[in-house]
């Protein structure tokens, strides 16, 4: 492999490492801080990817627009699924929670099926991200992934900002450590939970929209993402967002340097990666203490 | 009065279903075998999550690899035999179930839930990118197994009745290896693991190793599930081990209702008949195109109202005089 070679596929897992912490951290957010497991999380995406596709030919030539509004239609879909079927899972046992995301995938995927049918849809980048740059002679690598990445990069350091220097994070981050002593600091733990379920299934469709030109948009693929997301919590550690980032970027680096490799058992690399790490630290790479 | 009656209904049940196939139809005989083996995979879930408090995401990864143990250990030409290939499938899925829990039950809660789905995950990859086993579009069974003892010929599946004698017998042998287990010293340290395994350890018992030979005893019987299944469909395909059909055995025990062996059973029964409902045009019209809603919303309904299962319903029922 050269030198060129290796640089794009270093920008791939990069880029695919990114995509993975913003679902990722939505749904290691969602975990840490309500206590819920959400397995329809990989539908967000899939909804996210399909509101790029609907939303695509309303703004031609707003591209950035598109996904802010994209993002706020999604967070508000999240506030209400939030509020009818998600406020009732918290105290019931995990069982029930998986069943219910269970049913909830299974009315999503009906649902799109229904409202727009069952097609490969391809959506095209903007124009202003259509190209490639060439690095070196002979490769090039497209710009709309570099936009990717970037996008990915300033959610991610926003996401940094919002949890660790607001006043805002210090409540979502007392609520993942102890949840019954913020509602006793008379926080409103409900609007909480709401805002940051909110803002998990804003960032599953946000990373569903950024991830539509570079894929196509098809049915369950919101499926194969889930799990991948599960691995990449499980060995960043439940309710760590700085795990959640190295986690993804590992899984990022092992996924396509696997497909480059070993083409055919690629599929396995990152479970096998998840093996290593429940020997080596069963609690996650980055796990608080308690 | 009630307790003998109760204790003798198994029974009663199997004698009902020896005597079935004499007076079904070839659709309602395929679909009783479809439910018996969803019920022996059903059942061997309870005892890790019943039974021992395990919630297991991954299972149907077991059902899978019994199945496609079964097809792969098959001639082309003729019938396998049974002794030896049923042995093998169960051996096969334990085999994987011993890797799987030996990781996994390294973790607890909804690690362990998560770990559990994504090595099924893992195995579905193998099936459906390598061909081994012929890729995403799966392989074909062409001729079914046979048992014979002494030159003399036990069964033949590829006769329907032979097959649901089959599946039969190893229900009841399910139903059996599981209530005696239950029974044992080693049930119940698994049922103290699911209360309270902290003052399990305290009292002296070796958790792990509980949990890990549960986990192994569950996937052995997935197996056994997956190898009549793949005898009775005649194919295989990796959507067997897909996180879908983990989903559909774990929810088949909550709606019959964790713990009891007859949970499994009864919620099997009601998830097959519940799911051939709601496609079936002729009943439910135009919405049999899209059961997988209709499912979806009963499930949410369910969960919201009946949290204890169908057998929860009676049980309750009988405790208010």
């Amino acid at each position: 492999m050269d030198l060129s070679t290796f640089l794009v596929q270093c920008l791939n897992a990069i880029q695919y490492g990114l995509l993975l912490f913003l679902l990722a951290s939505g749904l290691t957010l969602i975990f840490g801080i309500m206590g819920v497991i959400n397995l329809a999380h990989g539908s967000f995406y899939m909804i996210g990817a399909y509101l790029a596709f609907a939303l695509a030919p309303y703004f031609v030539d707003q591209f950035l627009l598109m996904l802010l509004v994209g993002t706020l239609l999604a967070a508000a879909f999240g506030f209400a699924l939030e509020w009818a079927f998600f406020s009732f899972l918290y105290r019931r046992e995990h069982l029930q929670q998986v069943l219910m995301t269970y049913a909830l995938i299974l009315v999503f995927e009906e649902a799109r099926s229904l409202l727009l049918g069952n097609d490969v849809h391809g959506v095209q980048p903007p124009a202003w991200l259509a190209g490639s740059i060439a690095l070196g002679e002979l490769m090039s690598y497209p710009v709309y992934r570099l936009f990717a990445s970037a996008a990915c990069l300033v959610v991610a350091a926003l996401l940094y900002f919002v949890v660790n220097r607001t006043k805002l994070g210090m409540m979502v981050r007392a609520g993942a450590s102890n949840r019954d002593m913020v509602r006793g600091l008379g926080i409103d733990i409900r609007l909480l939970y709401r805002g940051v379920f909110a803002a998990g299934v804003a960032l599953a469709a946000l990373a569903g929209m950024i991830a539509a030109p570079m894929s196509s948009v098809y049915p369950g693929m919101g499926g194969g993402v889930l799990i991948v997301c599960f691995v990449v919590v499980v060995i960043g550690g439940i309710g760590s967002i700085s795990g959640a980032l190295v986690a993804s970027l590992l899984v990022g680096f092992v996924d396509t340097f696997g497909k480059v490799f070993f083409s055919e058992l690629s599929g396995i690399g990152i479970y096998l990666l998840m093996a290593i790490v429940l020997v080596w630290r069963p609690e996650g790479l980055m796990k608080r203490g308690h | 009065m009630l307790a003998p009656l109760s204790r003798a209904l198994p029974l009663l049940v199997l004698l009902a279903l020896a005597a079935l196939p004499a007076m079904l139809s070839p659709y309602l005989m395929d679909l009783t075998v479809k439910i018996l083996v969803s019920a022996i995979f059903a059942l061997s879930l309870q005892l890790l999550v019943g039974t021992t408090g395990l919630v297991s995401l991954g299972h149907a990864a077991f059902l899978g690899i019994g199945a496609y143990v079964t097809v792969l250990g098959s001639p082309q030409g003729e019938g396998a035999s049974l002794w030896w290939l049923l042995p093998a499938a169960v051996a096969g899925a334990a085999a994987y179930a011993l890797f799987v829990g030996a990781l996994s039950l390294r973790t607890r809660g909804v690690y362990f839930i998560m770990v559990t789905l994504a090595f099924a995950q893992m195995a579905y990859f193998v099936f459906h990118d390598t061909k081994l086993g012929g890729g995403s579009d799966g392989i074909y069974l062409y001729v079914r197994p046979t048992l014979a003892l002494g030159g003399v010929q036990l069964l033949d599946l590829e006769n329907k009745r032979h097959v649901y004698a089959l599946v039969l017998a190893s229900l009841a042998f399910t139903w059996g290896l599981l209530a005696l287990l239950l029974r044992s010293r080693f049930g119940h340290a698994l049922q103290g693991i699911r209360v309270n395994e902290a003052r399990m350890r305290a009292v002296g018992f070796r958790t792990y190793g509980y949990k890990l030979a549960a986990f192994v005893i569950a996937g052995a019987l997935a197996g056994l599930a997956g190898c009549l299944l793949a005898i009775q469909d005649g194919v295989v395909n990796p959507e067997l081990l897909s996180w879908h059909e983990s989903g559909a055995v774990l929810l088949m025990i909550i709606l019959g209702g964790l713990g009891p062996l007859r949970g499994a059973v009864v919620g099997a029964l009601a998830f097959t008949l519940l799911k051939e409902l709601f496609a079936s045009e002729g009943l439910v019209g135009p919405l049999a195109a899209h059961w997988q809603m209709t499912l979806g919303f009963t499930i949410i309904a369910f969960v919201a109202l009946l949290p204890r299962g169908l057998v929860g319903i009676r049980w309750r029922k009988a405790a208010t005089p």
